[in-house]
């Protein structure tokens, strides 16, 4: 077999505990990010994202201490966003156990940033975070928003993908915000169109709602990985559930 | 006691977090007497050849890891960027000398289609050789490990222990005597990696 495709359930991290919105409102709360780590890393999970969506800066030391405790459990590999301003949180998120981190607002105040990270830890660690919104439906048009969906930053999607891989980032995580939350599926043309604009992995988010709309991010969307979160917090499908859909529709996946 | 030699690149908590898993005690170190003198080496790292071999030539651990390795002959396992230093030089941003202890050099994937996406993340199998057999014993011939790089290994085939393709066979694991390296990270590829740690150790144990 080839390179699989990758399944990353994703944790958005609150003071410590697993939550998850709807359209980043109505946060429920999921549970311990250890004991959901674990469950993720049993169920056969390729990949674990964690998402630090903590508003106060003292609570984010938080984050660390569960990094730290998930990476001494769990031996896949880690990548943690949220909150990333500065080299030093990169290097703090990095000694605690992370192997990669992603980048979302920083990159749109100072695209420089991605540079610096870039050079100095490695483009295999930087991942950068697009949040997308469709702007302009003929042609299709979409933009860079930030602070969760609620800013927007007039930065065209495709154009800010090319800036971003050019500047070292080593995979693109991209959420349509138009669909995050709503279980409708992945905005398909969103990610086919970034992912053939680029040659860095892309990473697939929001909106998925059940399983097949995880096979149409790769055959449609052309993404390398898929990242959902809701769908496995709540027990309603495994991760080998999603590993055995994909396997049935032809997508290597790790099994 | 292992030690994880530390030269100020990348993740060295995952592989000591591996090893207290798997029962082992290890150190992680960037002192030349304690790495020259170490029972087992291992040498971690992701990022730049030339930065980490700056490191190691700065931080007086070249004379360090000669000593222990070629002198004493303690195993050595090198991971990620740690078996690309094994090399004798990296072409990252010119050529850039490296511990020279396996023949080869580092290249960068270079492929016709411009499209196939760089660097090289996810779990790929390995395809063990006959060379590599003590290593993947109790895994079977072809195995799934996680992979993050963009450069990998050229050297002749004796030194092959284990191919992967992608998009073209490529070296994901080499061994000279006490020398190893792994392309792959044994340390995030969850049980097959927590085994071949585990194997690594103890063929090595028994031989020391």
């Amino acid at each position: 077999m080839g390179l699989a495709k990758r399944i990353i359930p994703c944790l958005d991290v609150d003071a410590g505990r697993v939550v998850k919105g709807i359209n980043f409102i109505n946060i429920r709360d999921a549970g311990d990010p250890v004991e959901i780590a674990q469950r993720y890393d049993e169920q056969g999970a390729d990949e674990l994202a964690f998402l630090d969506i903590t508003a106060s800066s003292d609570a984010r030391d938080t984050l660390i201490h569960v990094v730290e405790e998930v990476a001494s459990q769990v031996f896949i590999p880690l990548t943690v966003g949220g909150g990333i301003r500065q080299m030093t949180d990169i290097r703090r998120l990095l000694n605690a156990g992370a192997d990669k981190v992603s980048i979302n607002t920083a990159a749109v105040f100072n695209p420089d940033f991605v540079n610096q990270a870039s050079e100095h830890f490695g483009s295999q660690c930087i991942v950068v975070a697009i949040d997308a919104k469709q702007t302009q439906i003929d042609p299709p048009r979409w933009e860079v928003f930030t602070h969760g969906g609620r800013k927007r930053t007039g930065l065209d999607a495709l154009e800010w993908a090319h800036n971003m891989v050019k500047r070292g980032a080593g995979e693109l995580l991209l959420t349509s915000m138009d669909r995050d939350g709503t279980r409708n599926g992945f905005d398909l043309t969103l990610t086919r169109t970034l992912s053939e604009a680029v040659n860095v992995p892309v990473i697939a988010s929001g909106g998925v709602g059940n399983l097949q709309h995880l096979v149409d991010g790769i055959l449609l969307g052309k993404a390398d990985a898929v990242l959902a979160a809701s769908i496995f917090h709540f027990g309603e499908y495994t991760i080998q559930q999603a590993k055995a859909a994909m396997a049935a529709q032809g997508i290597e996946v790790r099994l | 006691m292992i030690t994880i030699v530390d030269y100020k690149m990348g993740n060295l908590r995952s592989v000591r977090n591996a090893l207290g898993f798997l029962g082992y005690e290890s150190r992680v170190s960037g002192n030349p007497d304690e790495i020259a003198d170490s029972k087992m080496l291992i040498l971690p790292g992701v990022g730049s050849f030339r930065e980490a071999m700056k490191n190691i030539r700065e931080t007086g651990l070249e004379e360090a890891l000669n000593e222990g390795v070629l002198n004493k002959k303690r195993p050595i396992l090198g991971i990620c960027l740690g078996m690309q230093l094994l090399a004798s030089e990296g072409t990252e941003d010119g050529i850039t000398k490296g511990l020279n202890w396996i023949p080869g050099t580092v290249q960068k994937f270079r492929f016709d289609d411009p499209w196939i996406r760089l660097p090289h993340v996810g779990f790929n199998a390995v395809h063990f050789k006959e060379t590599g057999r003590n290593l993947s014993e109790g895994l079977g011939e072809s195995v799934d490990f996680y992979f993050v790089h963009s450069y990998h290994f050229v050297c002749e085939d004796k030194y092959v222990t284990g191919e992967t393709d992608y998009h073209q066979l490529f070296v994901s694991s080499v061994k000279r005597n006490n020398i190893c390296g792994m392309q792959f990270h044994p340390e995030k590829s969850q049980c097959n990696g927590l085994k071949l740690l585990k194997n690594f150790i103890n063929t090595h144990l028994n031989h020391a």
